[in-house]
């Protein structure tokens, strides 16, 4: 019973590792969305983060320094994006690609270049990576069943960026709810004409919508690359940008349903690490490839046929063109 | 007419001189000056292209003048954006709604105006101010509701209400009464009497010279880009405005002979159409059309003349009941029921989105000319398009229908809307049919066009040709049709002949509030 209650839980600690890098991203892309700007080029400006997070996190030895470069270079890729897009009323979909083509390349391109490793990040030691935040009393609660484990193998050393993500949900929500850039950012995403004839600049909320997506992406690339990884790996985003816009359509761009969808597709991968040469009743052994497929193929089936209608922001998309 | 701004006691509450625009090579307002005595109703009047909106626009900040001045109270003002407008206390209700559809009635009102960085405080404070503003000035929303809930007569209060929120002195209303029945323009004229009463200023831009008589103070009124004439309101006549904004005489009424109506051509009876989404929109309907009649079919846009319009056209299936052409049922026969196969039965159809439906604005007249014919054995050679016969086609029809300017390889979206639509009459009329399904032939039309096109619809009725109109213009529908029937959520209240449709009971009729008797 106690070996059962223990997989459990420490499957529950492996789908928030996992979702925590979904969280950011697809909450980085809230953002974007409420106000208009689809941004499928999440997954170049993680690769991005990742790995200006890793290379400056090994030559510094300082994983914040790391972190504020992820930000930097996500930033900047998503002020590219806004230029194209917002400035020049260019095509979201197509500046987006553009973006994760880049970085796909460029990244393991500089990589290999600075740190001849093949294209990767030397190993970063424990000191160049985020911190865990240990939490008192652990100790004392241990004995208590139920909650000691809970306490000890969940809430205990978790990274701190994945507080910081439980933050930004929280603050998400009361962002767009309660405050007037919210109700802004939501306004420009309906309609932006709107929005410019209350006398707001529907440019510069948009600006500040995908500043805020680049920071986002940034922290996620920065986790996967110095919190929960050791170093960058070509391509090691593997999809995740993809998937958290997925997630963000499945919880209908609100915030408590876009994290419920990014649990769940974090639980499937959780669960599909653990199925790996598991032999199972009846079956037997699954072939690993068709059990990695398993969060993807949840994807398409839950935007296929479960979501229901999807009603998107009406704008978002759509360049802002003045009608005269 | 006003006199000059210098020697006024009180100087105009809004003013502009000497104000010009320019879109590429269209001079779009050239010297336009005009000045809004404080505490009236000012009328903006012209033809569609005249700079009517255009001024406004600028006025209120949303597009930039390229040279001229524009002053408040007086005083001249720099209005960059519709932030400056709304702070020196002019407010704009547009044409199309700005509003955001999901936000509730009061989270719209607060857009722009929040009143800190947090809502709530905002919110109570607004809550407030416009229950007040609600009973002062006969403005009852719920502020509650989303607003895309609501109908659009109570859309335009919350239009109004944002900018009376926001202090508007000065209120600019363009085409205000394009969407309402006939009881919520009087409702909205009577909101906008009392906001004169409390000293606010109103301009009101349109293009229905009955509203210039019966609401204005003033009448500026516009042509090509230039104020051709400011005249007092109780000094002046429809005509004579008519003729200013067109610059020739124009004859207002349709002038045409009582009908002969001959054998029934269309014959409808239960005729039920869903849309897109399943609902029901068109609910049993019954009617027939004889040759050598219009039949109008009016009503407030969205009670499922469209609908019926596209289903009789072939373009949306039929749900149920019986259609039948000239005594041949087509209502089961999917293949002789569709858009293609009825033109080959000789029904035209001239769309009532001619951007969307009835043109492909980024093809060329003469391609536009043909579509839905480009199969013909005129147009085509054995293998390549005979696109001189095209062409020839094309530059008849321009010149017979007086389109301008007559240029077939001009792509159909630099046409004005005139033009545009004279091109699908002409395509659709000259192919000689023996029904003609006509829906919003003068929307966004100017007055000159108009003329011709109610013109050219009688003289189609008088060659004894059956001629279904579904507009939402009741003028339209009154001056043209032989016989009235009134739509109101999917089904026909009744019928009206034209001599007896007064605008009271023809207005209840289409609320749905009484029958026919």
């Amino acid at each position: 019973m106690d070996e059962v209650f223990l997989a459990v839980i420490l499957l529950v600690d492996a789908t928030i590792r996992v979702a925590t890098p979904l969280v950011l991203a697809a909450f980085a892309a809230l953002y974007g969305e409420r106000a208009g700007v689809v941004d499928i080029g999440l997954e170049g400006k993680m690769l991005a983060g990742a790995f200006f997070a890793a290379a400056v996190a090994s030559s510094t030895g300082n994983p914040w320094l790391g972190l504020l470069a992820a930000v930097a270079a996500s930033v900047a890729l998503s002020l590219v994006h806004g230029f194209a897009c917002i400035t020049h009323n260019g095509n979201q979909v197509v500046s987006g690609m553009a973006i994760n083509i880049l970085v796909a390349g460029l990244a393991p391109t500089l990589a290999y270049a600075w740190f001849h490793q093949g294209g990767q990040t030397p190993l970063l030691p424990a000191s160049a990576r985020l911190p865990q935040i240990h939490l008192p009393g652990v100790e004392a609660l241990s004995p208590i069943p139920i909650v000691g484990p809970i306490y000890r193998e969940i809430f205990d050393d978790a990274n701190v960026l994945i507080w910081l993500t439980v933050l930004v949900v929280v603050a998400t929500q009361w962002v767009l709810t309660r405050t007037r850039f919210g109700l802004r950012l939501r306004a420009v995403g309906e309609s932006p004409a709107a929005v410019d004839t209350a006398g707001i600049s529907v440019t510069k909320l948009r600006y500040q919508a995908v500043i805020i997506t680049g920071v986002l992406t940034g922290v996620a690339g920065a986790y996967l690359s110095t919190a929960h990884g050791a170093g960058f790996v070509r391509d090691m985003t593997a999809g995740k940008g993809y998937l958290a816009l997925a997630a963000l359509i499945f919880g209908k761009w609100r915030p408590w349903p876009t994290l419920f969808a990014c649990l769940l597709f974090a639980f499937t991968d959780a669960v599909q690490v653990r199925l790996q040469g598991v032999p199972l009743p009846v079956v037997g052994v699954i072939p690993v490839q068709f059990i990695q497929m398993l969060p993807y193929v949840l994807t398409v089936l839950l935007l296929a046929g479960f979501v229901g209608k999807a009603v998107a922001p009406k704008a978002s998309g759509i360049p802002y063109v003045k009608e005269r | 007419m006003p006199d000059t701004p210098t020697t006024a006691p009180t100087p105009p509450a809004l003013e502009t001189r000497g104000v010009n625009k320019w879109f590429g090579a269209n001079h779009a307002n050239r010297d336009v000056s005009l000045a809004v005595p404080k505490g009236t109703i000012h009328g903006v009047i012209g033809e569609n292209g005249a700079g009517k909106s255009t001024i406004m626009s600028i006025v209120y900040g949303y597009l930039p003048a390229d040279s001229g001045a524009i002053l408040v109270d007086g005083r001249p003002v720099a209005v960059k954006s519709p932030r400056d407008a709304l702070a020196a206390g002019v407010g704009m209700v547009h044409q199309h709604f700005m509003l955001v559809d999901p936000f509730t009635v009061l989270e719209n009102v607060l857009l722009g105006a929040e009143g800190g960085v947090t809502l709530a405080a905002g919110m109570e404070r607004a809550r407030a101010e416009l229950v007040r503003l609600a009973r002062d000035y006969g403005l009852e929303v719920d502020l509650d509701r989303p607003v895309g809930e609501l109908p659009v007569g109570a859309q335009q209060r919350v239009e109004i209400l944002k900018a009376l929120y926001r202090g508007a002195d000065i209120l600019i209303l363009d085409e205000p009464t394009g969407v309402l029945t006939p009881q919520e323009t009087d409702h909205l004229f009577r909101i906008l009497r009392a906001l004169r009463e409390q000293g606010k200023t109103i301009v009101i831009i349109t293009h229905k010279l009955r509203e210039i008589m019966e609401l204005t103070d003033n009448v500026t009124v516009m042509r090509r880009g230039e104020v051709v004439a400011n005249v007092r309101t109780a000094e002046t006549s429809k005509e004579q405005l008519a003729e200013l904004m067109v610059g020739r005489k124009v004859l207002l009424r349709v002038e045409k002979a009582p009908a002969r109506p001959g054998p029934v051509v269309l014959e409808v009876s239960g005729l039920t159409v869903r849309d897109g989404s399943g609902v029901e929109r068109v609910k049993g309907v019954g009617f027939s059309v004889r040759a050598g009649e219009i039949v109008g079919i009016a009503g407030v846009s969205g009670n499922g003349q469209s609908e019926l319009l596209e289903a009789l056209a072939g373009m949306r299936p039929v749900a149920g009941g019986s259609v039948r052409l000239r005594g041949e049922e087509l209502a089961d026969r999917p293949g002789l029921f569709n858009a293609k196969a009825l033109r080959g039965l000789r029904v035209g159809h001239v769309p009532e989105d001619r951007q969307k439906v009835g043109l492909i604005t980024s093809f060329e007249a003469r391609e536009n000319a043909i579509l839905g014919h480009h199969d013909d054995q005129a147009y085509n050679g054995r293998v390549l398009m005979d696109r001189a016969a095209v062409l020839s086609r094309c530059e008849a029809e321009m010149e017979a229908y007086d389109v301008r300017p007559r240029d077939a390889r001009l792509r159909a979206a630099n046409f004005s809307g005139g033009n545009q639509q004279k091109i699908v009459l002409a395509r659709e009329i000259e192919r000689n049919p023996d029904l003609l399904l006509v829906g919003q032939p003068t929307r966004g039309v100017d007055i000159g066009a108009i003329e011709f096109i109610h013109k050219r619809l009688v003289r189609l009725r008088d060659e004894g040709k059956a001629i279904l109109l579904v507009s939402v213009e009741l003028d339209e529908i009154v001056s043209l049709s032989d016989r009235i029937l009134v739509m109101f959520d999917g089904r026909l209240m009744g019928e009206v002949a034209p001599q007896d449709a007064d605008e009271r009971r023809m207005g209840l009729m289409m609320a749905g509030v009484e029958a026919a008797t």
